[in-house]
């Protein structure tokens, strides 16, 4: 088999894992969009804030340190334990976005039912500065490493079953598998909790029609408190998975910025669109950056390579295919009657 | 009550008329994606001016007055914290990214405040003849490139014929800042260059490490900032690629960019402008600063491979104050007098070790016509078990002949652009 194929293989399976983690972020933008019409613009800020929480509870600093430091005069930073176990932290900030949600919906949310979406979109912008900020007084704004015990670095069957079969090992980083397996997990239980839970029905009917389900007895608020604690719980999925590649830090709220291709390919209101667009993206970037770097194939073309294509490409793929099906690849589709 | 009493004195003062003559904007980001890397130099920066006032009364009988103005690493908050700073008296600007450097060439160089980017900004200001009002001591890229592949050359008894390194690069104008000089050197010394950019900002950089792992490099250079780093180290790491030959420049080789790798950074090597260690100016900055309350900062930083830069670019303003308050024989200088000052600055091995930092950089004097320095710098290790990065080399010297060649052409192409006619320095 040709080196290039053999390479081209190995660039799509590492794309199928990269499209799995921009998924994990899409996820929680998906459960708000469908539930409520709200595209949550502080998606990734709640990725960051969520992981800072766990690294900041598995490390038992205590909250607002700096603040209450610097307004008293004290030395507090750690509490008497200087460590938690990972399992309990994570339950622990599970609780904290479920207050977050609980926050956003009565302070925020609350008072803004029955406005524009724009209106709706705009204060999750504010929200995303306001958590921002918050995350920093909290935490302060050092890079923290995440151990919570997941595996890093490279597959050894893989790689020695492939070097076997090709006569070259491929690199799977340890990592992307497990958060395949915890993004198929989370999938399958928010899929089996919107099908078998009457907290599920009951977000379901919301989503389908909120008046409708209001002439029911059913709660909006409790139900948009629900969403939100889910999608606080995706994020915490998110920033966990990222912030192991790259410790805890600011910047993971960027990782947003992953998902809009994901979102406009696999559509707003669809959780397999946004795990099937994760993938597509994945997959095209990779590929493209391969082909278009490469001296053996683009080069020997056109006489010149690219570069770091990823996040132009992205976009650009997703515009493709925005033009032939505008609501996505599993959007609703969009009826107009006039 | 002390403490009441204290808070309420501090907002008096505060808000009060200045007390102080030598001002000194400190253009700071604790905010942000880039937080990690602002903090400490902004604590390091400020806490010397800190302690000298606390300790000598500030310099010539002069006190500091640090304005501290947070831009978030962003290029028009930097501007704005220039424009809202600049009529306070500014004495010189440290502008701390080469985006706001940009920016701010024009706009300084008409109001004539000093600007000094510290191993950032645009290399070619070195050249004082163009750049009048621009200070890049003691180094820069072009001068971190020239020196990583000297470094590279004693490794390899001098030659690197044959030999493949890969440059990988944060994709702005930071990033790209090194290619010609390693273009240059590549042909010079036969070594295949490969480039592989990242794009901002770096979290994701999964292909450009397969590359790496197909192609086999015998090093990989790294041109990186913020988050690219953690995330270069931790890949380099998963494809076991051996880190002693992983260098990366001096803004790739603080502790934030190695400890979330964990023990996996172990050999990682980058260069610093600046000497390590235990200096005796960190114990003055400890009694007179962090002991009094007065630390910048949490004082965890203290000593810190950026605090440590920080606390150098302020000993570096402070002496040049102290150049231009002799030069005019006044002590309350104005900016036009603290640019004379810099020009005429000469640090040395004595005066380094009379200010309680030996060893903390490259000998090096300024001149009207070389703004840049040596453009010495020292090749560090990361030993992660002990976590504290380890000086390996002294101050490597780059290759003048192939940097000035490049800074002239550079220079001379701004002068043309923007109508500047070169000083004569030979006066």
């Amino acid at each position: 088999m040709p080196d290039q194929l053999i390479f081209a293989m190995e660039v799509v399976a590492n794309g199928l894992m990269t499209g799995v983690m921009y998924a994990l972020v899409a996820l929680g933008f998906v459960l708000i969009y469908k539930a409520s019409g709200i595209f949550n613009y502080a998606q990734g800020v709640m990725a960051l804030f969520a992981a800072m929480t766990l690294v900041g509870i598995q490390e038992g600093r205590v909250p607002f340190a700096h603040l209450i430091n610097a307004t008293f005069g004290t030395e507090i930073h750690h509490l008497p334990w200087h460590s938690v176990p990972a399992l309990l932290a994570i339950a622990l900030t599970v609780l904290v976005m479920i207050g977050l949600a609980w926050f956003v919906q009565k302070v925020v949310f609350h008072h803004l039912v029955g406005q524009e979406p724009i209106i709706l979109f705009m204060a999750t912008i504010g929200l995303a500065y306001f958590l921002e900020g918050v995350a920093d007084l909290m935490w302060g704004s050092e890079i923290r490493t995440l151990d919570i015990g997941l595996p890093q670095g490279i597959n050894t069957i893989i790689d020695e079953t492939t070097f076997n079969w090709f006569g070259y090992g491929f690199f799977i980083d340890n990592l992307d598998i497990v958060a395949a397996i915890v993004a198929a997990v989370l999938v399958a239980g928010l899929v089996a909790f919107a099908q078998y839970t009457k907290q599920g029905r009951a977000m379901r009917a919301v989503a389908d029609d909120h008046q409708a389900a209001l002439s029911v007895g059913i709660s909006l608020n409790f139900v948009w408190i629900l969403v939100w604690s889910l999608a606080g719980f995706v994020a915490l999925v998110a920033g966990t998975m990222w912030g192991a590649k790259s410790g805890v830090q600011f910047s993971l709220s960027l990782i947003a910025l992953k998902a809009l291709p994901v979102l406009m390919l696999g559509g707003f209101t669809s959780i397999p669109g946004a795990i099937v667009g994760g993938l597509i993206i994945g997959v095209g970037e990779a590929l493209f950056e391969f082909i278009v770097s490469s001296n053996d194939i683009f080069g020997a073309v056109f006489g010149f390579t690219l570069n770091a294509t990823e996040n132009w490409f992205a976009y650009v793929l997703a515009l493709i295919f925005l033009v032939f099906r505008p609501q996505g690849l599993f959007g609703e589709k969009i009826i107009e009657r006039v | 009550m002390k403490k009441l009493t204290t808070m309420v004195m501090a907002g008096v003062m505060a808000s009060g008329p200045a007390l102080a003559d030598l001002v000194i904007p400190d253009l700071s980001y604790r905010t942000g994606a880039y937080a990690a890397g602002g903090i400490p130099f902004s604590d390091g920066y400020q806490d010397y001016f800190n302690m000298l006032n606390q300790r000598d009364g500030g310099v010539g009988g002069e006190m500091f007055r640090i304005i501290e103005c947070e831009t978030a690493y962003n290029t028009e908050r930097g501007v704005e914290c220039y424009e809202a700073t600049k009529g306070e008296g500014a004495l010189v600007y440290q502008p701390l990214s080469t985006g706001i450097t940009y920016q701010l060439i024009p706009r300084a160089t008409a109001d004539g405040i000093p600007l000094h980017t510290m191993g950032y900004g645009r290399t070619s200001a070195a050249n004082g003849e163009i750049f009048s009002n621009v200070f890049n001591y003691p180094a820069n890229y072009w001068d971190g490139a020239s020196v990583i592949i000297n470094a590279l050359l004693d490794e390899n008894d001098g030659s690197l014929e044959g030999q493949k390194i890969v440059l990988l690069y944060h994709n702005s104008a930071y990033g790209r800042e090194p290619i010609r000089t390693l273009e240059v050197l590549s042909e010079q010394h036969g070594f295949e260059l490969v480039q592989l950019a990242v794009d901002h900002p770096g979290q994701e950089q999964g292909n450009q490490w397969l590359t790496i792992r197909r192609e086999r490099p015998d090093y990989v250079i790294m041109w990186g900032w913020g988050v690219m780093n953690q995330v270069a180290v931790q890949e380099a790491a998963n494809i076991r690629f051996p880190m002693e030959n992983f260098i990366g420049n001096w803004w790739a080789g603080a502790e934030h960019d190695v400890i979330p790798a964990g023990d996996a950074a172990n050999g990682y090597r980058a260069l610093n402008m600046n000497g390590l260690g235990d200096m005796p100016v960190f114990a003055d900055i400890q009694t007179h600063v962090h002991d009094a309350g007065l630390a910048a900062g949490d004082g965890s930083n203290l000593g810190s491979v950026l605090y440590t830069r920080g606390m150098y670019a302020a000993m570096l303003a402070a002496e040049a104050i102290r150049v231009a308050q002799e030069m005019h024989g006044v002590a309350a200088i104005t900016p036009a007098m603290m640019r004379d000052g810099m020009e005429a600055l000469e640090m040395t091995a004595a005066r380094m070790e009379e200010l309680g930092a030996p060893g903390i950089g490259p000998e090096f004097s300024v001149s009207c016509s070389d703004h840049g320095g040596t453009g010495m710098a020292a090749m560090q290790q990361w030993n992660a078990s002990e976590q504290e990065w380890v000086t390996l080399t002294d101050f490597i010297a780059p290759d003048d002949a192939v940097t000035q060649p490049l800074i002239e052409e550079d220079s001379a192409m701004f002068a043309a652009e923007n109508g500047i006619e070169a000083r004569d320095c030979a006066m």
